[in-house]
């Protein structure tokens, strides 16, 4: 499942809300990856915008990448401005034994910073300044340059 | 007529245009000064599908979006 929310995550909540709908799945591993916003180069936090559409079409396609595998995968973001130390991203696998899970939670996260319909943005000063530097573009890129 | 719409940091209103495929779109954007930092790092999505070829036909009523380097998390 795929959850979007406006500003911070509450991390507890998600972790325990998820907790409690896979309690008597039957699978024997939970992996999360939580997210936090760093104290660094003298942000006051960060801001995100997201297309949903895409981002929904490509958490699906994970969703039947974890089912083959028989696992599940579910993931929580944050819209808008999150502050330091609060978390943005979510995103846990349950599977029958643990290595599908870390293998899994390793290449879904990857693909979400490459792909993922999402762009950020350093608070500075009441300023939303676009993180370019550290952005990918999406693969296939540039057909219209 | 087909809409297109720019994600993200790039700073445009969204267009409405009179074209075929996306090699026409292309040439429109190319003119644009403002566009010039984004056509070589932006994606294309005709319908929210994602595009690889400027051969893409175009229908009328179609939705086009360009999206931007992305970093999530």
């Amino acid at each position: 499942m795929l959850y979007l929310y406006d500003g911070g995550l509450d991390v507890p909540r998600i972790l325990k809300d998820w907790y409690e709908e896979e309690a008597s799945s039957n699978y024997g591993a939970y992996i999360p990856f939580i997210g936090t916003i760093r104290d660094e180069d003298g942000i006051d936090g960060l801001s995100f915008d997201i297309y949903e559409p895409i981002l929904e079409s490509w958490f699906k396609a994970w969703q039947e990448k974890a089912k083959e595998r028989g696992a599940v995968i579910k993931m929580a973001h944050s819209r808008g401005d999150v502050l330091l130390h609060e978390s943005s991203y979510i995103a846990a696998v349950f599977s029958p034994k643990r290595r599908v899970a870390l293998e899994f939670i390793d290449e879904f996260v990857e693909d979400f910073k490459a792909s993922a319909p999402i762009w950020k943005y350093d608070l500075r000063d009441g300023q939303r300044i676009y993180a370019a530097d550290r952005s990918t573009a999406i693969k296939g890129s540039g057909i219209l340059s | 007529m087909v809409r297109v719409e720019f994600l993200g940091p790039i700073q445009k209103e969204a267009l409405e245009l009179d074209i075929k495929n996306l090699n026409e779109l292309a040439s429109i954007l190319q003119d644009d000064e403002s566009m010039k930092e984004w056509l070589e790092n932006s994606a294309v999505a005709v319908n929210d599908t994602l595009v690889s070829s400027r051969e893409h036909p175009l229908n009328d009523g179609d939705k086009i979006v360009l999206l931007p380097p992305v970093c999530g998390g």
